[in-house]
């Protein structure tokens, strides 16, 4: 009887199934909690599409990694670019199809395989009203007062940290070593992950936390609090961005394909910075969010390719874990 | 006492014991059939061995030092609230890592409680990063639960003993040499053993109490070589290593822990005579303060600041608790059908070096346990609809030691006293479960089905890397809240977490000890 029951309701979901054809989309984490961008990028896809849209959330990478050629995607998105390496490597994605130029980004953007969707700086995060004299540039933070705390992230297990390490390399490049031994007095401690820094600094136990530069975005329009900036340095700030990418063997083709140029359309562009806390990728200025133009951003962007960045990887940890090892 | 028939067969237990190997073991086996060879240990690394093994043996010894006289303590006296704060006491062990962390400094950090309170009274302030943070960090989770454990064995104590030290008028020196101080040596090897193990595996705690990479752990390693590096064969390598640290001093503290039968008393109250004296009474407040002061405060933070975020609470996260719940029932149900055979293998053989395998499920990381898996799992079946019952078991494995360290001792008293009696009476197999054992130890099971419950709703668990949007847990949903700027609001989630974890332990705990005495 029991058999017979899962038997007719397998069939049933199967039948339900071949009416509309279905998207699965794999995201980070976070992307399909009620607050992320999920569920909008659903809703608004779906309008368009005839098609369901199905999330799968997980630890992107290290998923797609074991699943190899088993892999039911067919969109994968919230690739960072320090990952894309090792996305490429596994060959399981196809070119994005889109027309690079649309993007709006600070740097130019070449790759044929992974299309940005939204970006953001490392910088660091202060409260004005306990920090009356923020640093105003990179040199200036490593000449402050060693009582000024500050909190980061590991570069071992967080993208933010590996994010910093690079940052430190790109600005003072053979240098890093002493800029670390510089910044090792001032640094009060360094955690797993980004929450935990960044919950100490709302908590108040440091001044300055490593975040992006669009931190303040979230306290002005979802707190409604000014209080919270970002130091710019004119040194530049490292990029950081988030991209989609297209499987190649999926089942549905078209429907990706509409999805890849949906990730570009204004809709989702108005969307993405509000949803995700990041600027987006493809929008020019003029057309942001309201009040988005007023965030504090770098004039100098700095960058490491793919296989630059790589490249420079480990060294940078190791110097980093020299100096604050000390 | 000679071996002879005995009222459980081990059998049993032998395949619930059997069952925990091979369930590593495959997992293991998963890895590695998607492993490449790599590097060999670097001296980064055997720093960080190092450093682990230093942290955990620090944290496992001071926590015992702590629990003896907190326990004593307890055990000695009876007052209004009593029962309330030992539950209470237990909340710290089954915080997520990051709530335990910033209640922490909110209490002990450079701009917290005690440091603003130094400050006013024109004290030094102290800073709370670096090797003694990571203990100190290390003790507030684990004082909990060797107090839990030594408690526990003072209890077992008859309380005809203490009544014939009384009327011999021992004086309490004597009654501590007599009465204490064996029971002290067959529970304190175990349960320090047992904290050593859990400290061993700590690593988010470590690293951000430690002050940065002089605080680097091996699970930091294996956590860098599986999601950074993606490297399996170095995260199975490390995991190895761990695995025979963990298991080397489990096997050693089990097999070093003497085998007295305590013999059964009458079941009457225990009144402690030896203790009635103003200073004992003194002495036994002042730990019992000092101790709820340094539990309770950063739980008190933790509460303050999730009452405020209690409001912003997403609706979501109502439904994450639920799924929560329902994975940490299965935990229980697969923890003691694991559990009680395995306590009652053990318990017949002389020496309780078997219950080493009760460790590995902790030992062995989890991401490994349910990466391997995953890879197990994934060309058979998809692991997602899988991946709440495959956390549940992961619980399960992880509360096992916790449970076979508070089953095996009185089991093996039982078994001793009535083995005689349960003999002439033909009491076998199933009867003797049912009429001898389970009464009997009605009170250690509800402990250890509270215990894992409350484990399990904590646990982020190996959920983060397959979850999908409807199988979310609630600390996966709190990661998520403080993922996305929502400080308050995952602090609202943190409280209903804790209180959650706080109720099924109470629940449970009290029915075990429905018409005992505590």
């Amino acid at each position: 009887m029991r058999r017979t029951l899962l038997a007719t309701t397998l069939l049933l979901a199967s039948q339900a199934g071949a009416d509309t054809p279905v998207l699965t989309v794999y995201a980070g984490d976070y992307f399909t909690s009620e607050w992320g961008p999920g569920p909008m990028i659903e809703a608004g896809f779906e309008e368009t599409c005839d098609c369901d849209l199905q999330f799968a959330t997980g630890d992107l990478l290290p998923r797609l990694l074991l699943e190899g050629e088993r892999t039911k995607a067919d969109v994968v998105i919230g690739l960072t670019s320090d990952v894309t390496a090792k996305a490429r490597a596994t060959g399981l994605f196809a070119p994005h199809g889109q027309d690079n130029s649309a993007l709006t980004l600070p740097i130019e953007w070449t790759d044929d395989t992974f299309l940005p969707f939204n970006y953001g700086h490392t910088a660091f995060i202060y409260n004005e009203t306990t920090m009356d004299a923020p640093p105003a540039s990179f040199d200036a933070l490593l000449e402050m007062d060693d009582d000024v705390k500050l909190v980061i992230q590991d570069p071992r297990t967080s993208i933010s940290g590996l994010a910093l390490v690079l940052w430190v390399e790109a600005v003072y490049g053979e240098k890093s070593g002493e800029v670390w031994t510089k910044l090792a007095p001032k640094i009060l401690t360094v955690t797993k992950d980004w929450s935990a820094s960044y919950g100490m600094f709302t908590d108040g136990e440091v001044d300055m936390v490593l975040s992006y530069t669009t931190s303040p975005a979230y306290h002005m329009f979802a707190e409604e609090d000014f209080t919270k900036k970002a130091a710019i340095f004119p040194e530049g700030h490292y990029f950081m961005v988030e991209t989609v990418g297209k499987i190649a063997q999926t089942q549905e083709p078209e429907l990706a394909d509409a999805f890849m140029a949906y990730v570009l359309s204004q809709d989702f562009q108005q969307m993405i910075p509000t949803a995700n806390w990041s600027l987006p990728a493809a929008l020019p200025e003029d057309q942001w969010p309201e009040g988005w133009a007023q965030l504090a951003l770098p004039e100098k962007v700095l960058f490491y390719s793919e296989e630059e960045a790589e490249s420079r990887k480990d060294q940078a940890i190791e110097t980093w874990r020299n100096a604050l090892s000390q | 006492m000679a071996q002879r028939a005995q009222p459980i067969i081990g059998t049993t237990g032998i395949a619930a014991g059997g069952f925990v190997v091979v369930a590593v073991l495959l997992s293991f086996l998963g890895i590695g059939l998607r492993a490449e060879l790599g590097r060999g240990i670097e001296p980064a690394e055997w720093a960080a061995i190092r450093f682990t093994l230093q942290q955990a043996a620090l944290s496992a010894l001071i926590s015992v030092a702590c629990a003896i006289p907190l326990a004593r303590a307890l055990a000695r006296r009876r007052f209004v609230g009593r029962g309330v704060l030992i539950t209470l006491l237990g909340a710290p062990f089954i915080l997520p890592v990051i709530v335990a962390v910033l209640g922490l400094l909110t209490v002990f950090g450079r701009t917290g409680w005690v440091n603003t309170a130094f400050e006013a009274i024109g004290l030094p302030t102290l800073s709370i990063y670096g090797l003694h943070g990571v203990v100190l960090a290390h003790v507030f989770f684990n004082l909990p639960l060797a107090t839990r454990l030594l408690l526990q064995g003072w209890q077992s104590i008859p309380a005809e003993r203490f009544r014939l030290a009384a009327q011999l008028n021992l004086p309490p020196r004597m009654v501590r040499r007599t009465l204490e101080v064996p029971l002290l040596v067959q529970v304190v090897p175990g349960a320090a053993a047992l904290i050593f193990v859990i400290c061993l595996t700590s690593f988010a705690v470590a690293l951000t109490l430690g002050g940065g990479p002089r605080a680097t752990t091996i699970e930091l390693a294996i956590y860098q070589a599986f999601r950074f590096d993606f490297d399996l064969a170095r995260a199975a390598l490390l995991s190895f290593i761990q695995l025979f640290l963990a298991g080397s001093a489990a096997l050693v503290a089990l097999w070093v822990i003497p085998n007295i039968p305590l013999s059964a008393g009458l079941d009457r109250a225990v009144r402690r005579w030896d203790a009635r004296g103003g200073l004992q009474s003194a002495i036994d407040a002042c730990v019992i303060a000092l101790g709820s002061a340094f539990l309770l405060l950063p739980l008190f933070a933790i509460t303050l600041a999730g009452v405020q975020g209690l409001p912003q609470m997403p609706i979501g996260v109502w439904k994450t608790a639920g799924n929560s719940l329902g994975v940490a029932m299965l935990s229980i149900a697969l923890l003691l059908a694991i559990a009680l055979p395995m306590a009652g293998w053990i318990s017949t053989r002389r020496a309780g070096g078997a219950e080493a395998i009760g460790l590995i499920g902790l030992s062995a990381s989890p991401l490994m346990i349910g990466t391997g898996w995953f890879i197990l799992i994934n060309p058979i079946a998809d692991p997602v609809p899988l991946a709440l019952p495959v956390t549940a078991l992961i619980n399960a494995l992880m509360a096992l030691p916790f449970a076979l360290r508070i089953l095996v001792p009185p089991m093996r008293d039982v078994l001793t006293t009535y083995d005689r009696l349960s003999r002439s009476l033909g009491l076998n197999g199933w009867p003797a479960w049912r009429w001898l054992v389970l009464p009997r130890l009605r009170a250690q099971i509800g402990f250890t089905a509270g215990l894992t419950g409350a484990l399990s709703v904590g646990d982020l668990g190996v959920i983060a890397l397959f979850a999908d949007p409807d199988r979310a847990t609630l600390p996966l949903q709190m990661y998520r809240l403080m993922g996305a700027y929502r400080t308050e609001a995952a602090a609202g989630a943190a409280l209903l977490l804790l209180a959650m974890a706080l109720a099924l332990f109470w629940v449970f705990d009290k029915a075990g000890r429905w018409h005992a005495e505590a």
